[in-house]
């Protein structure tokens, strides 16, 4: 059943708030804080900048948060260019990198949560597992059943164009997190992303297994679950179309029937 | 406690080699739906205020009775299609089932009950000469 409230042990409370600097271009931010180690229920801690010594992204703020005020504040990051995926969080009501997403786009206070409704692990670290598990069933590598070339497997240049706006997902589950679909039902559906993925390899000219790859997204809830309310297109920080990717993945089921 | 591996919990119990009927079915009836239901609506208007015998004798000829008599089936099927997939999305377990067959036999019940009436409008219709 959908749940409509925030469990008692989720609801946020008031966090700590720390000292303001003494400085003219002052910033608040407000972040999300769990410690499942305490026990206690989550809170939303607010802390100051000076933005005048800050740098122009969000995750340049986080970093200067954990480095000059608090270390404990915890979040995922690593290429810091909008590559790996590793930052992503709920910033100013999206879901996004905070590496590439400018402290200039966010009008008053900053307030950053974990990416909604996935198990948080600590702060800003969502528990990707299931996540990552649906990556890997919809076989994310080519299948082939030939016998391997010589040199490689050939692919004309219109056939590599279809690649383009699929191959670049670095698997930030953004797309995944915002879809309402996903929260209600990302136990069977699979989710932007994953599907996103699994047309990736079913249009790849080189992969021999595409009907197999359809046959196992035959189902109401792996596949059909997305009803084309296109958050996922909306909120990708890459700019790719996952709605457009499970649109047309439907589009090659109704051809195989109809 | 289930020890079962994260790939296990993903996969669950495989594709159920369905959903792509439904989804056809419910595109296919929406297009059908979208031309019928504003021709059905022209003629409901070309009744409106006229009186009983007229509004029986224009339900009775055969266009209007046999567009209605479609409006009602692909209209209550597209119905209980479409509530199947909402309260599949927001509703699970027993509750969600219960549900499903609730809203199935609503429609069928009004199904029923939509061609009854206009079943007798057009055995009153042609009784009266239509």
């Amino acid at each position: 059943m959908v749940q409509f409230t925030l469990p008692k042990n989720s609801k946020i409370r008031v966090g700590k708030t720390w000292p303001k600097p003494d400085a003219k271009n002052v910033r608040k931010f407000q972040i999300y804080r769990w410690d499942p180690d305490t026990g206690e229920n989550p809170r939303l801690d607010t802390y100051f900048l000076d933005m005048d010594k800050c740098g122009p992204m969000v995750l340049d703020a986080l970093l200067k948060i954990k480095n000059e005020i608090d270390p404990t504040l915890t979040f995922r990051r690593s290429c810091r260019e909008g590559i790996c995926g590793s930052c992503a969080m709920n910033i100013d009501g999206i879901n996004t990198l905070a590496c590439i997403y400018g402290l200039d786009e966010i009008k008053g206070d900053v307030k950053i949560y974990p990416l909604p409704h996935m198990p948080v692990v600590k702060d800003l670290i969502p528990d990707l597992t299931h996540f990552y598990a649906q990556h890997a069933s919809i076989m994310p590598w080519l299948e082939t059943k030939t016998n391997r070339p010589e040199k490689e497997w050939r692919q004309s240049i219109e056939d590599r164009k279809k690649l383009d706006g699929l191959y670049e997902c670095v698997m930030c589950a953004s797309c995944s997190t915002s879809c309402p679909s996903y929260w209600w039902n990302g136990d069977k559906y699979l989710g932007p992303a994953a599907l996103l993925h699994a047309y990736r390899w079913i249009i790849d000219s080189r992969d021999e297994a595409t009907g197999e790859r359809l046959d196992a997204l035959e189902d109401p809830f792996k596949l059909y679950r997305c009803h084309t309310i296109m958050n996922c297109t909306k909120t990708c920080p890459k700019g790719l179309n996952p709605a457009k990717a499970i649109a047309e993945i439907k589009r090659m089921q109704v051809n195989r029937v109809v | 406690m289930r020890y079962l591996t994260d790939r296990k919990r993903a996969v669950g119990k495989g594709a159920s080699g369905t959903g792509t009927e439904h989804h056809w079915w419910m595109s296919a009836s929406a297009v059908a739906l979208a031309f019928m239901i504003p021709t059905w609506l022209f003629i409901v208007g070309t009744t409106l205020g006229a009186d009983q015998q007229t509004v029986i004798s224009t339900f009775a000829s055969p266009f209007p009775a046999i567009l209605t008599a479609l409006i009602v089936i692909v209209g209550m099927q597209h119905f209980a299609k479409g509530t199947e997939v909402w309260i599949e999305d927001y509703v699970h377990g027993t509750a969600g089932k219960a549900l499903k067959i609730a809203m199935h036999s609503l429609a069928y019940v009004i199904m029923a009950t939509a061609l009854y009436a206009l079943g007798k409008m057009v055995f009153i219709g042609l009784l009266l000469g239509n």
